[in-house]
């Protein structure tokens, strides 16, 4: 039996997420030869612009078009896959603040499996898929069977599976918009109004070389004092996680991650930040990464170059001694 | 407003370090520290807030064992005007969908305008929510980082999305929202104020009372279950610096200099 496995792409002015390829990675580790198909919603040029770009990794793409889907509205979009979906499909969205936002409601509309932040996926068995999650900030990992006999929403997190990049699909754009629109655009008690824009810091840390990030493990506002130093000898720039912004004790324009800042530097220095994936999504381009924490078990260790286990109130002075020390 | 916000007893992650018990078939629960879900004490703090706005009430449940009481007296500590302990022998190994199903049962006993999850919990599924909502039918909003009452009917929501950007919503009450952390500064409770709700009474519903099947909960209503735990293979990882402070400040330097990590 060849499986349908369904993709929601997830897009943005005419491009495509990079989720997109990862779903296709995603699905064929459900099965290798899976029937693989892209949902697309959105409208106009941008639309047609996505569709044509993934067709060539997806074998179907299914295409809803409407002016009110200018802006994705997760509670709609629910209802028109609920109208389209086959019964017993699986369908894939990413674990971003989208999927997470449609998918929950969408299992049970469903009445299927949730597979919530799949980072791996090792197959399926009968109607038991086997997959890994992270349970405790990423501290210990669990292997979960899921029943997929009445079908099942699963979330990728972003960056777990490899982008697929074989391309070669030849994908069809098929109109799905008149199959998905009966019965009228459907009718939700929640209503877009617009996107207000995070403010502009005083530093811009997208532009910084070096960044000394600093996390939780601070544990108090007044130990700031010692990243500074640090960031002062090193001559870099401090960044940081987001409870350090939660806590008030930093501004939002200097949180790293997905809901945060995208940085590039050269090197990135994680003190007492665990690493979680919402705050390694924020850091691209592969910087020299040191981290700088106590527990051994931190997830930053991963995928950080080098590591120190270390209280940081006390190993950072040392170390910006030494700093200061060696000009 | 009558404002329901759903709560969780975790493991601390940042307080303790999680280690995968000898056969894999838990974490190691032993001396471990417990405390509210962060982000549930974020939807209490906010729930207070309105309520102190607008009137109302808000009463906190959490669905768990007799000692998840704790937690629901600390967020009563904190504000809340009632709590309510869901528990059964049958709702142990619910799955999010099972959590949600008996959370759902409790609000058909009551008439909220609004409901409160955490974004996640420890699991990381942030998935109890939608799904309550979903069976609810009710309109939900993930990530709520600004919640702004016009009236009875209505709320203007933000949810925080990719960038740190807001998405303004209207949202029909009643809705279920999920609530980020840093959408407020939550208030500290200390021992005298937990010890103040130590007689505060909670009542304990259990399957029969919320008139739940035992099928339709714990293990047998569950879609999802889990094999074991384990902590994957290190693979390429971190080289660890070892030695005293001084040898291991003294490398990085030399390392961070090869980096260009000093200007
Ligand atoms: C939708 C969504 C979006 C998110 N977006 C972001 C984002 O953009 N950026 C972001 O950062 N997070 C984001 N998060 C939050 C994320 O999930 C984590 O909660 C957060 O990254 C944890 O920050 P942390 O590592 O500083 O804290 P923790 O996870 O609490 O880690 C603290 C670390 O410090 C260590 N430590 C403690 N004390 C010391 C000490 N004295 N010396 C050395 N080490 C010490 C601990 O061992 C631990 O590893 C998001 C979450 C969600 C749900
Ligand atoms: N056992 C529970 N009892 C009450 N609320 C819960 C429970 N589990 C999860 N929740 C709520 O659902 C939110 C998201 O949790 P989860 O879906 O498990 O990631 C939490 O922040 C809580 O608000």
């Amino acid at each position: 039996m060849v499986r349908q496995v369904f993709a929601y792409i997830v897009h943005k002015e005419g491009v495509a997420d990079d989720t997109a390829l990862e779903m296709v990675a995603a699905a064929k580790r459900i099965d290798s030869d899976a029937s693989i198909t892209a949902i697309v919603a959105g409208t106009g040029a941008d639309l047609n612009v996505v569709c044509n770009e993934i067709a060539s990794s997806y074998q179907e793409v299914w295409k809803i078009d409407s002016e009110a889907l200018s802006y994705p509205n997760a509670e709609a979009i629910r209802t028109l896959l609920v109208r389209i979906l086959p019964k017993e499909g699986l369908i894939i969205a990413p674990h971003d603040t989208f999927g997470m936002d449609l998918a929950p409601g969408l299992s049970i509309k469903l009445d299927a499996a949730y597979l919530p932040d799949a980072v791996d996926i090792e197959g399926v068995d009968e109607n038991r898929l086997k997959a890994v999650r992270q349970e405790y900030s990423g501290q210990v990992s669990t292997h979960v069977v899921c029943d997929i006999s009445g079908g099942a929403v699963i979330t990728a997190r972003p960056g777990s599976f490899k982008a697929d990049e074989s391309k070669g699909a030849g994908g069809q754009v098929v109109d799905k918009t008149a199959e998905a629109l009966e019965g009228g655009f459907p009718e939700t008690g929640r209503r877009f109004i617009e996107v207000a824009e995070a403010e502009v810091g005083d530093v811009d840390i997208t532009k910084s070389d070096i960044l000394v990030s600093v996390g939780r493990g601070i544990e108090d506002e007044d130990n700031l004092e010692i990243v500074y130093d640090l960031a002062r000898a090193m001559g870099g720039d401090v960044a940081c996680s987001r409870p350090v912004v939660d806590a008030r004790w930093l501004e939002k324009s200097r949180q790293v991650g997905t809901s945060g800042k995208t940085v590039k530097p050269k090197v990135y220095m994680a003190l007492g930040i665990s690493g979680s994936f919402q705050h390694q999504g924020g850091i691209k381009g592969s910087p020299f990464m040191v981290a700088i924490n106590k527990n051994p078990k931190a997830p930053i260790f991963q995928a950080a170059d080098v590591g120190v286990v270390a209280d940081i109130l006390d190993f950072v002075p040392e170390l910006t001694d030494k700093i200061n020390g060696s000009r | 407003m009558e404002i329901l916000v759903c709560i969780k007893r975790v493991p601390d992650t940042s307080e303790n370090e999680i280690n995968v018990n000898r056969d894999g078939t838990d974490i190691e629960r032993d001396d471990l520290v417990y405390s509210v879900n962060e982000w549930d004490n974020y939807a209490v703090e906010e729930a207070i807030q309105i309520r102190d706005r607008v009137c109302g009430s808000v009463t906190v449940v959490t669905v768990g064992d007799e000692e998840t009481e704790e937690v629901v007296r600390r967020e009563m500590a904190m504000g809340a005007d009632k709590g309510v302990l869901l528990s059964d022998e049958v709702f142990k190994n619910s799955d999010g969908r099972g959590i949600a199903g008996i959370i759902k049962a409790e609000v058909k006993k009551g008439k909220y305008d609004l409901i409160l999850t955490g974004a996640q919990a420890d699991d990381g599924a942030g998935q109890v929510g939608g799904m309550l909502a979903a069976m609810l039918d009710w309109p939900y909003a993930s990530l709520a980082t600004l919640i702004e009452v016009t009236d009875d009917k209505k709320i203007k929501v933000g949810r925080e999305i990719e960038g740190g950007n807001l998405e303004m919503l209207e949202i029909d009450l009643p809705c279920v929202l999920s609530i980020q952390t840093g959408i407020n500064e939550p208030r500290y409770v200390g021992i005298r104020g937990i010890r103040k709700t130590a007689s505060a009474e909670i009542p304990v519903h259990g399957a029969g009372d919320l008139g739940l099947s035992p099928e339709s909960v714990g293990k047998s209503g569950s879609k999802i279950k889990q094999l074991d735990y384990f902590v994957p293979d290190a693979g390429e990882g971190a080289e660890i610096l070892e030695g005293s402070v001084d040898e291991i400040a003294e490398k990085l330097v030399e390392l961070l200099k090869a980096r260009g990590g000093i200007k």
